[in-house]
């Protein structure tokens, strides 16, 4: 009678494993989502795609890093002077690269975009120096949390609670109150919010400190949970976080959250069940992206737009 | 007698070679109704558009309330105290009736992001108040039972109602109207010009208005402009611009003439 118990413990030694992906698909998924919600905001104002959203999330990520390393800040005002500041980049973002080509083609704004992605990674490897940073991980942050027979690191946790009472907060700000309602209406018609006194440039404006604020956000976690720095450690999880919110139906921000764990959960599971492709997690994504487009082109949680006469 | 509300001197607006609007010269005291007439394309719209910040002018001035307002921003003009609908209707789609007479409501709540932000009392005292407010008014155009559909699922004539209802939530002295009877049959257009009419006396408010059929407004304007090719060629009482003849020769054409 040896062989059930023993089956039986094999069988809660991948249940463990299982639960451990799980925490970590979560964390990986949140943080997707947070950085895909600046995304999708963005292009539900603007119907434009921030090529430098990822970039702005570097940014937070290194902004945290010097309040502490080199300011000795304690790990909770680097933060929060981090995602001030970023939010604040991200507003001065829009003002110099975007606001003046409003009235321009599409694709001008569009380039203006991929440009100042560009500059801002190229401008952080001349001010930060192109050598990837250690960061020092904060002790609740990096400290292994045992709940039963899973252990997990407090910053795994900690990303997925705090995206929730984000996510929340933000449906509020954007249901709830009148500068939500404002983002609505600019989304759907922008003269006609206009004409009904809504300051447009105020609400571009909330929308991009809003976004660079979520990815401010996004990028500390990221940094804790990966502590190294580089100034391109924002391209792929920019470029993915974009698939993401174009999977969950860009402009719709339930969407991009759905997206992001969608990706997030995806791109976890597959290498902890295929372990041999793990080689390939970032084409998952891609994979992912074209499935959903073929199947349903305005994303999982998109609406058909109907024309504007 | 009566103050001037809007006036404008000498308002032209081109697009290329194209003049839509020539040397326009109105002039609204308060509380009247004024209607802006004219045959498709005469530049009635371009004109509201201009007076609303939506074009800034080639030529000339607008003038509310004897502050020159020319070029100033759509929000800016409105938050002064103007508001408009328009011709083909242009409700928020995907937000409910409340909430598309909640967006005019925005100016009426002052605070900052920081106090919305923060949820405090005095913030959610006057968001109450705004939602009170707009209750009231659709209360007014019998949509109370409405209020939490989408706007773009009522039917046609009610969503011309709302247009309405949502600029008087920002609170205008001056409205302006585009065709509110659009697409409606006599009957119904003439349950508009009443409804306008009440509106005028119960908002103390000052109207212009564009119609394209004449014989809607004749009953309810106090006096009109008629516009042909961007050029103002009558105005005066619904009496005199029946008879003009210049305006039964470009405007009603030989048909409606004959008809009359």
């Amino acid at each position: 009678m040896q062989v059930p118990a023993f089956e039986w413990i094999k069988n809660l030694m991948t249940f463990t494993l299982f639960l451990q992906h799980i925490v970590n698909a979560l964390s990986l998924g949140s943080l997707y989502a947070l950085l895909a919600i600046g995304y999708t905001m963005v292009y539900g104002i603007l119907r434009l795609i921030n090529f430098a959203h990822g970039d702005i999330f570097m940014i937070g990520a290194y902004v945290a890093f010097y309040g502490t390393a080199l300011f000795v800040l304690p790990w909770w005002a680097s933060l929060l002077i981090s995602i001030v500041f970023t939010a604040l980049f991200g507003i001065g973002l829009e003002r110099v690269a975007y606001k003046p080509l409003r009235d321009s083609p599409r694709i001008s704004i569009m380039i203006s975009a991929i440009g100042a992605s560009f500059l801002l990674e190229n401008l952080a490897v001349l001010i930060f120096g192109g050598r990837p940073k250690g960061v020092e991980v904060p002790k609740v942050m990096g400290q292994v949390l045992n709940i039963g027979s899973v252990s997990f690191l407090g910053v795994s946790l900690f990303i997925p609670i705090i995206t929730f009472g984000l996510f929340v907060l933000l449906m509020w700000i954007v249901n709830g109150t009148k500068t939500g309602i404002a983002m609505r209406a600019v989304s759907t018609d922008i003269e006609t919010s206009r004409l009904m006194g809504i300051d447009v440039n105020r609400v571009v404006s909330f929308t991009f400190g809003l976004g660079s604020l979520l990815a401010a956000f996004g990028g500390i976690m990221w940094s804790y949970k990966y502590p190294q720095l580089n100034p391109l450690m924002g391209v792929m999880p920019g470029l993915k976080c974009f698939i993401a919110a174009v999977i969950g139906g860009i402009g719709n921000i339930g969407g991009a959250v759905l997206g992001g764990l969608l990706l997030g959960i995806i791109e976890i599971m597959i290498v902890a069940f295929f372990p041999t492709l793990s080689g390939y997690r970032d084409a998952f994504a891609f994979i992912l992206l074209i499935i959903v487009l073929l199947v349903k082109p305005t994303g999982l949680l998109g609406k058909r737009q109907a024309e504007k006469v | 007698m009566t103050d001037i509300v809007l006036s404008t001197k000498g308002l032209s607006m081109r697009f290329g070679g194209l003049t839509a609007v020539s040397d326009l010269n109105i002039s609204i005291g308060k509380n009247e109704i004024v209607g802006l007439i004219g045959p498709n394309g005469a530049g009635k719209t371009t004109a509201f558009n201009v007076i609303t910040g939506m074009y800034r002018p080639s030529a000339g001035q607008v003038f509310y309330r004897d502050k020159d307002i020319t070029g100033s921003k759509p929000h800016v003009i409105t938050e002064k105290g103007i508001a408009r609908t328009f011709q083909n209707i242009r409700l928020f789609r995907s937000m409910t009736v409340l909430e598309n007479v909640l967006v005019g409501c925005n100016l009426s709540i002052s605070s900052g992001l920081f106090s919305a932000t923060l949820n405090l009392p005095a913030y959610r005292k006057k968001e109450a108040a705004a939602r009170e407010f707009a209750m009231a008014l659709l209360d007014k155009v019998g949509l109370t039972e409405a209020a939490g559909k989408e706007a773009t699922s009522l039917p046609y004539g009610q969503q011309r109602r709302l247009e309405i209802v949502r600029a008087l939530a920002t609170h205008p002295a001056l409205l302006l109207l585009d065709e509110p009877a659009a697409g409606m049959n006599p009957q119904e257009s003439l349950e508009l010009m009443a409804f306008i009419h009440t509106l005028r006396d119960e908002f103390d408010l000052t109207i212009f208005l564009i119609e394209h059929h004449m014989q809607v407004v004749m009953g309810v304007c106090d006096h009109m402009y008629v516009l042909d090719y961007g050029i103002t060629i009558a105005h005066g009482d619904p009496a005199s611009i029946q008879k003009d003849p210049k305006v039964i020769e470009a405007y009603l054409g030989v048909d409606d003439a004959g008809n009359k």
